[in-house]
């Protein structure tokens, strides 16, 4: 059923976030929480080369140390082949994915696991660390994406041959993939055009800086049953990947989903839960395992560095007649960098006649990339949002004149091949222009800029239900993990379809044994695609409650309709019967046929995607560099905010990390490749001082594949805010900052080289 | 690259794609998503178009 054009009652509105109390009194129980009787610590022995072959692992000291109970490596993996699979968030190469939680042969990055031992308290574990024996030879190392592309770079893998060219070659390579997308012939096009603009971007690795470091606990039964407590963006996932991993049927793990602090795409694999399921299966107990923050920046996935090149041609009247990207993107210590998407993104907003993209994955001896928000988007459009500010410039037009004049609409056909439907980037152009932000008068030194992003969204697999307690009241459960409100979001749209206020609906997120698959918590998919599976599991509740009450005044099920929560005969001939509330239909379950619940498992598709449109004012400090934000309008299509503070938040999160991205955040490396910058007091993200209040605006196109018009939020906010920044600080100083973080010492460098120019 | 095939559906699509070029239609179903007249569908087979339908791979989309 559509519910787009309905007068809605609980959907659109805000009620009390329902993990609000828990929150905020510490009572939320979080994947370093748990404990279980007889429990062992978990630790981790790490590399400290960025690129070594291991020669060989001794633990005979650390396995004799009192109080250690197990010592694993890489050997008690199941050595698997190489096997690609597109099972919770992304094609996963399980081999790789073995690798990257215990090294086989070699070590890829400094902080890349090499053994773990299950000892009986922390310092004993420690202490065993210490006495693993494991010899290395170093290799030389390389980072940078255009260094590892180099024909003298130090070779990854020796199995590694570029893909995606013609003939395979014959050479190892630390370039996994190269990917195309053309529309039309850029080159020629080129030529027609008034107005060439071109530029060279760089971008440096950042982490998704969730506050909650990865933490599990796990035990291992002696009959082979598995039992995971862990914080993660899809606890089926978790089980999945677990299950591959060590050679387990998957119906033998039961994964229980805890609470998570930040995900963001980073927690869309595993890392530590298939380590200590091995300790637990050597040991016989259970172990618990929790990262440190030096842990999560040495050892978990960060989003890739890059380089990007992108050149645009216009004519005169602002129509852009071609246009060309290079992006070159860092994959980490194992291939699968979001290079496809990116290579998609950074003109999905434009309807271009002539477009020329090519994209290169490429492995280097730093931490395996990982899911960021949008993966692959942020960087390609920093680099295009540039290009489009320096073209608006050069044919004196108004930015967000340019974007209109080019804008992607109903019927626009993409440069990667699908035509778009029922899109609201116009609408999000239109709403920015008519903020009062985008003509509010600047002070000298002041700069304002605008930049705008796209991000698809996905449906997929999710199972959610509808159940009615014994006395009326209403459980809904998802398959989801929530990671952003989407309890909240489910709950409110069982309630709308049911009739009760939001208030009389608690959603919970069963484990893996207890509510049917669903696929990860990411893409921005939850509210559009588990949303999809509970309002069919409430309209089916309904039918039969109709069913029910029909069956109790012995008129036909047709006789009945269903308003506010309950049941009335449809009209004075049908009978004149009080009506049935919940509560009293509840009374009479057994009766009528049994327990009053349905659970829907469905593969949603149709998920719209979403644009934004962002603007940002800034002041320069010329004296130290640093760049404050005054002011920032976040307005995006969300197709229905179900819940509008939580869209809101989405929004407000994203665009705050992207100026953490765009100003401050980067990974250090020194000439070891080691990680200078392991913590958060030197790899500096936005604190609330840094940023001012974002202004989230939300137009609302509906997308009419969804029953309540939601598309997913989450991902969109994150994409324009680093051009947004840069394009306000050439406003505000005439400086175009082509490389990320635009970081005070950046700033000043570039201030002092236009003085000496100017004055030359 | 363009092609005509014989197909009202993605599976049907997966399947002859298969029959002319050994391991493509694997690759296809496993890695890419079909776009049909504008429409993402990831892993349905049953996405159904007609003889005017614009129908296009593209790589399978994730997200974070």
């Amino acid at each position: 059923m559509n519910y787009i054009p309905s007068d809605l009652k609980v959907v659109g509105t805000r009620p009390v976030r329902p993990d609000g109390v828990e929150k905020v009194t510490g009572r939320a129980q979080f994947g370093a929480d748990m404990r279980m009787s007889g429990m062992l610590w978990g630790k981790v022995l790490r590399s400290p080369h960025a690129h070594a072959r291991i020669i060989s692992i001794d633990a005979s000291k650390a396995e004799k140390l009192p109080g250690v109970r197990a010592v694993v490596t890489s050997k008690d993996f199941p050595h698997i082949a190489s096997e690609e699979a597109f099972v919770g968030e992304g094609p996963m190469n399980f081999r790789d994915l073995s690798r990257n939680c215990l090294a086989w042969d070699k070590a890829l990055y400094e902080g890349h696991a090499v053994a773990a031992v299950a000892a009986s308290t922390q310092a004993i574990a420690d202490a065993a660390l210490a006495l693993i024996d494991v010899k290395y030879e170093v290799l030389p190392h390389v980072i940078d994406v255009e260094d590892a592309m180099k024909d003298d770079a130090p070779i990854l893998h020796e199995d590694l041959f570029t893909a995606g060219v013609t003939p395979t070659p014959s050479r190892p390579s630390n370039i996994a993939k190269v990917v195309t997308f053309k529309k039309g012939d850029a080159e020629a096009a080129f030529k027609s055009a008034d107005v060439i603009v071109e530029g060279r971007y760089t971008t440096k690795p950042v982490h998704q800086a969730y506050i909650e470091p990865h933490a599990c606990l796990c035990s291992y039964n002696a009959d082979g049953q598995v039992t995971i407590y862990s914080s993660s963006q899809g606890h089926f996932m978790v089980r999945a990947y677990c299950a591959k991993l060590l050679g387990i049927e998957i119906a033998n793990i039961r994964a229980v989903a805890m609470e998570i602090g930040g995900g963001f795409g980073g927690k869309t694999l595993v890392y530590l839960e298939p380590v200590a399921i091995a300790l637990s299966k050597k040991s016989g107990r259970p172990v618990k395992m929790q990262m440190t923050r030096e842990d999560v920046f040495r050892a978990s996935g960060p989003t890739s560095g890059a380089t990007i090149e992108v050149k645009l041609g216009a004519k005169m009247d602002g129509s852009i007649v071609a246009a060309r990207e290079i992006l070159k993107y860092q994959a980490g210590g194992f291939p699968g960098s979001p290079i496809g998407p990116g290579c998609m993104c950074g003109f999905a907003m434009y309807d271009l006649p002539n477009v020329d993209v090519v994209g290169y994955d490429v492995v280097s001896n730093r931490p395996k990339v990982a899911a960021y928000r949008a993966p692959g988007a942020p960087i390609s459009s920093f680099a295009v949002e540039s290009a489009m500010d320096d073209l608006a410039r050069k044919l004196n037009m108004d930015p967000i004149a340019l974007r209109e004049k080019n804008g992607a609409r109903n019927g626009t056909k993409t440069h990667y091949g699908p035509t778009h439907q029922n899109i609201g980037f116009l609408a999000t152009l239109e709403a920015a222009k008519n903020h009062p932000h985008w003509k509010a008068p600047l002070k000298p030194g002041q700069g304002r800029g605008i930049a705008c992003g796209f991000w698809f969204n996905i449906g997929g697999e999710s199972t959610a239900g509808c159940h009615i307690a014994e006395d009326g009241s209403v459980v809904a459960t998802s398959g989801s993990p929530d990671i952003g409100g989407s309890r909240a979001s489910i709950g409110m749209m069982a309630a709308e379809v049911l009739g009760v206020p939001a208030e009389h609906v608690r959603t919970v997120i069963p484990d893996t044994s207890s509510i049917g698959f669903t696929h990860v918590t990411g893409g921005s998919r939850v509210t559009f695609a588990t949303g999809m599976a509970v309002t069919q599991a409430a309209e089916r509740t309904v039918e039969d409650l109709k069913r029910r009450a029909a069956q109790i005044w012995e008129i036909p099920v047709e006789a009945v309709e269903w308003k506010d929560g309950k049941a009335f005969p449809a009209g004075s001939n049908a009978g004149a019967f009080e009506p049935l509330d919940l509560a009293a239909l509840a009374m009479k379950a057994g009766r009528t046929g049994g327990p009053i619940g349905f659970e829907v498992s469905l593969n949603a598709q149709g998920a719209g995607p979403g644009f934004g449109v962002h603007i940002a004012d800034v002041e320069v400090d010329k004296e130290t560099g640093a760049v404050k934000v005054l002011r920032y309008t976040a307005v995006q299509d969300v197709g229905k905010a179900i819940h509008p503070s939580y869209v809101e938040g989405q929004i407000q999160g994203g665009a705050a990390q992207g100026i953490g991205w765009a100003l401050n955040e980067e990974y250090i490396y020194d000439k070891n490749g080691k990680m200078d910058n392991a913590g958060f007091l030197d790899y500096r993200v936005p604190v609330a001082s840094d940023v001012p209040m974002i202004e989230a605006v939300m137009v609302e196109v509906p997308n009419p594949r969804h029953p309540f018009g939601a598309r997913g939020v989450g991902e969109v906010p994150i994409v324009p805010p680093m051009a947004a920044i840069a394009n306000a600080i050439r406003s505000a100083t005439g400086l175009r900052m082509p490389d990320l973080p635009m970081s005070p010492p950046k700033l000043r460098a570039a201030l002092d080289a236009a003085a000496r120019t100017s004055s030359a | 690259m363009e092609l005509e095939v014989a197909a009202t559906n993605f599976r049907r699509l997966v399947l002859e794609l298969e029959e002319r070029f050994p391991g493509l239609g694997k690759q296809v179903e496993e890695g890419m998503a079909v776009a049909i007249d504008g429409e993402i569908f990831q892993d349905a087979y049953s996405a159904r178009f007609g003889p005017d339908s614009e129908v296009v791979l593209i790589p399978k989309i994730a997200g974070g």
